[in-house]
């Protein structure tokens, strides 16, 4: 009996982790990158700020952590008519978006939180062509989402290809192929996205890096209050036996 | 002449208020056994987390906004704009885990060394008051972020309200202020986290600190060491709290800050279970999460409504998962305090119990499969039964004789020598000669070492259960 549940204890927390990430492609984060950081926000002005916006995140936030002078983030990042101290707000009214789309296609400031990178990373890789649905593409992570594949001047077009199942089952997409190229190669394709999940990671906290390099100095702090908490316990507690 | 001026601004206070009478009977002169170990922390690293959550709290309450349109957006502007606001949300929330973990702890030293048995009955029962405002605290603070989780979450619990028969709806309805959790419940749950809950707490505490220090600290050889005292009327096993406890308490202060600290710093979310992954969208009442879970603390309970198939006698058997513990000091009959000279009957329903409240606690955050309803079933009739079959086990089995004083706990520098011994017979070094003609010694392990070991350590275990 005991065995039994020692076993049962320690595959329980293996079968969440299994569970957990099946089918995701794993996003490279590296948020001391900021070349790779800078390049999302472009990619994420060019290709989402039309519709989503990132209401927590300040223009002048993005120009303080990457380093950047106010004028090359309003000229480069920033769209038109933006100024520094603004949050990235979308173009889109809300009027509109739910006359196009039936809904307001949510803020994107804590998108990476709630979902996690190798989900969005996945996810905007996910697209393929599907002529049932109203706009023409369905995608392998978000069943029937109402998105278009903003993205898909640079990736092309995918095509699913099913795996052999019997008659009647539902059928389960295996992989897809790229059937109309774009105008980037599937590699090029991969660091664009890769850059765009990295820069919503950063927008999702962007004081975690800071936040863990201040970290090294609070323990290391700590680890020597603890040393002398200890020697002053010992010398007081010489005398008790 | 200025010491004798503060001096006798000194006599001036000491004449109206009994400050160094305080101060000697709580502190310089309070007696507490000489033998306290690691468990004997979690007392004072509760207090430390109470002070964190207040002074924390304090400073978020002057960015946050109790609205329904603004709260979410507020939590977010306390986590960007406001100057160190992370550092201070991130404190609140870990030091609420914090809190349970520290809390769970303390019990569990209650229940190992029968802290609440008799003279102590009421210091555990303003202890089990104290847990249950933690409770309330806690969920009703949860609400606070307007996240998906935090929404979603209050809508199941206020809705299990509506399960008692006749006032059931009605009492729902009373408590939200509204059909559905809205912005009247929201203001409602910060003016009970913010004033009411927390006033309740700490006149909790008081009384459970005041109950404490009449009748003195409980140890781990349960022994009252008020019974053999020295010609001068003090306790020969005890020592003043002050300073022999306060430094002590500091060195625990410090393990604990280090382990708050590395959450804080780098894993607030302490993936998903701190702060809930879906808690990052903001509360839509018309889009339901495909999974509800409550934070970790609330799941060993949550596992036992949801075991239960009946609604209304599930919740009657969560709240009675909580009232046995306050029962506790009168269904344990055993003549022994502490685990150390109880019975094997007692270590292993401990054991048992343990384990069933583990189990509960991660069943409790997953979604309600049959298989997982079954083994909730299973564990939830453990913990029960470890409380109700008390009586029963604590009065049939034997003890072992108590020692008249307190017998002697290797401290940890004592235990170096044994670990290291134990390390060596692990491990075979070897000379090995490397590619440019020097030696090194390896280390590798040594199967037979490391199962003389195993099996040392599983009979002295299965002494120690008999």
């Amino acid at each position: 009996m005991k065995k039994f549940m020692a076993l049962i204890l320690l595959l329980l927390p293996l079968s969440v982790f299994a569970s957990a990430s099946v089918g995701l492609q794993e996003a490279d984060i590296d948020l001391s990158d900021k070349a790779s950081l800078q390049r999302g926000a472009k990619t994420f002005v060019t290709y989402c700020l039309g519709c989503h916006s990132a209401k927590h995140m300040r223009y002048k936030r993005i120009a303080i952590d990457f380093g950047m002078e106010d004028a090359d983030v309003l000229k480069e990042i920033a769209p038109v008519g933006a100024a520094i101290y603004d949050q990235m707000h979308s173009a889109m009214n809300g009027h509109d978006a739910n006359k196009w789309f039936g809904t307001q296609p949510p803020d994107l400031s804590l998108i990476a939180r709630s979902r996690g990178a190798d989900w969005l990373y996945s996810y905007l890789k996910g697209f393929y062509v599907d002529k049932s649905k109203p706009l023409g593409v369905n995608n392998t992570v978000f069943e029937d989402v109402g998105m278009p594949n903003m993205l898909w001047q640079l990736q092309g077009l995918q095509t699913p290809v099913y795996k052999n199942t019997a008659e009647g089952e539902t059928k389960v997409i295996e992989k897809l192929v790229l059937e109309e190229e774009g105008t980037m190669s599937p590699e090029e394709f991969d660091k664009t996205v890769n850059d765009l999940v990295n820069f919503l990671v950063y927008v999702g906290e962007p004081v975690q890096l800071e936040r863990e390099q201040m970290g090294k100095y609070v323990l290391f702090f700590l680890l020597m209050f603890l040393v002398l908490a200890y020697l002053l316990k010992k010398e007081y507690w010489k005398d008790i036996h | 002449m200025k010491p004798t001026r503060v001096e006798a601004c000194c006599h001036w206070v000491e004449k109206r208020f009994p400050i160094s009478k305080l101060w000697n009977d709580h502190m310089a002169q309070y007696y507490a056994p000489k033998n306290f170990n690691f468990w004997y922390f979690f007392g004072s690293l509760a207090l430390l987390v109470l002070v964190n959550q207040f002074i924390t709290g304090i400073l978020l309450t002057m960015n946050y906004k109790p609205d329904a349109k603004l709260a979410f957006d507020s939590v977010e502007y306390i986590m960007r704009d406001v100057d160190w606001g992370w550092l201070v949300r991130y404190m609140h929330s870990t030091g609420a885990s914090a809190f349970f973990i520290v809390v769970y702890l303390h019990m569990f030293r209650g229940l190992m060394y029968g802290s609440f048995k008799q003279p102590r009955e009421l210091i555990w029962t303003f202890g089990m008051l104290i847990f249950l405002c933690l409770m309330a605290e806690a969920f009703m603070g949860y609400l606070l972020p307007w996240g998906q989780m935090s929404y979603w979450g209050a809508q199941v619990i206020i809705s299990l309200f509506s399960a008692i028969p006749v006032i059931g709806d009605d009492l729902s309805l009373w408590i939200r202020g509204d059909y559905v959790i809205s912005d009247a419940t929201l203001n409602r749950f910060f003016a009970f986290h913010v004033i009411a809950v927390p006033l309740v707490l700490l006149m909790l505490v008081f009384l459970h600190i005041v109950a404490l220090h009449e009748v003195g600290s409980n140890n781990p050889d349960g022994i009252e060491i008020k019974e053999s005292k020295d010609p001068w009327g003090h306790p020969v096993d005890g020592i003043p709290f002050h300073p022999y406890y306060t430094v002590k308490d500091i060195v625990g202060v410090g393990v604990f800050m280090f382990f708050f600290a590395t959450v804080i710093f780098y894993m607030p979310e302490m993936g998903g279970y701190f702060l809930e992954h879906a808690n990052f969208i903001p509360a839509d009442p018309l889009k339901t999460p495909e999974h509800i879970a409550p934070v970790w603390y609330f799941t060993p309970f949550y596992a036992i409504l949801r075991a239960v198939p009946d609604k209304f006698a599930g919740v009657i058997a969560m709240g009675g998962a909580i009232v046995v513990l306050f029962l506790l000091p009168w269904l344990d009959r055993s003549p022994v305090k502490s685990i150390r000279y109880r019975g094997g009957m007692f270590k292993k329903a401990l054991a048992l119990f343990v384990i069933s409240f583990l189990v509960l606690g991660y069943l409790g955050t997953q979604p309600a499969t049959p298989g997982a309803v079954t083994a909730a079933r299973i564990f939830t009739a453990i913990y029960f039964g470890f409380f109700l079959l008390m009586p029963i086990y604590t009065r049939w089995e034997k003890t072992k004789p108590v020692p008249k004083s307190l017998t002697h706990t290797p401290s940890l520098e004592e235990c170096i020598p044994c670990i290291k011994a134990t390390f060596e017979e692990m491990i075979v070094k070897q000379e090995v000669e490397t590619a440019d003609g020097r030696t090194s010694t390896q280390l590798r392990p040594n199967p037979a070492g490391i199962m003389a070991v195993l099996v040392r350590f599983a009979k002295n275990l299965k002494a120690s259960l008999e």
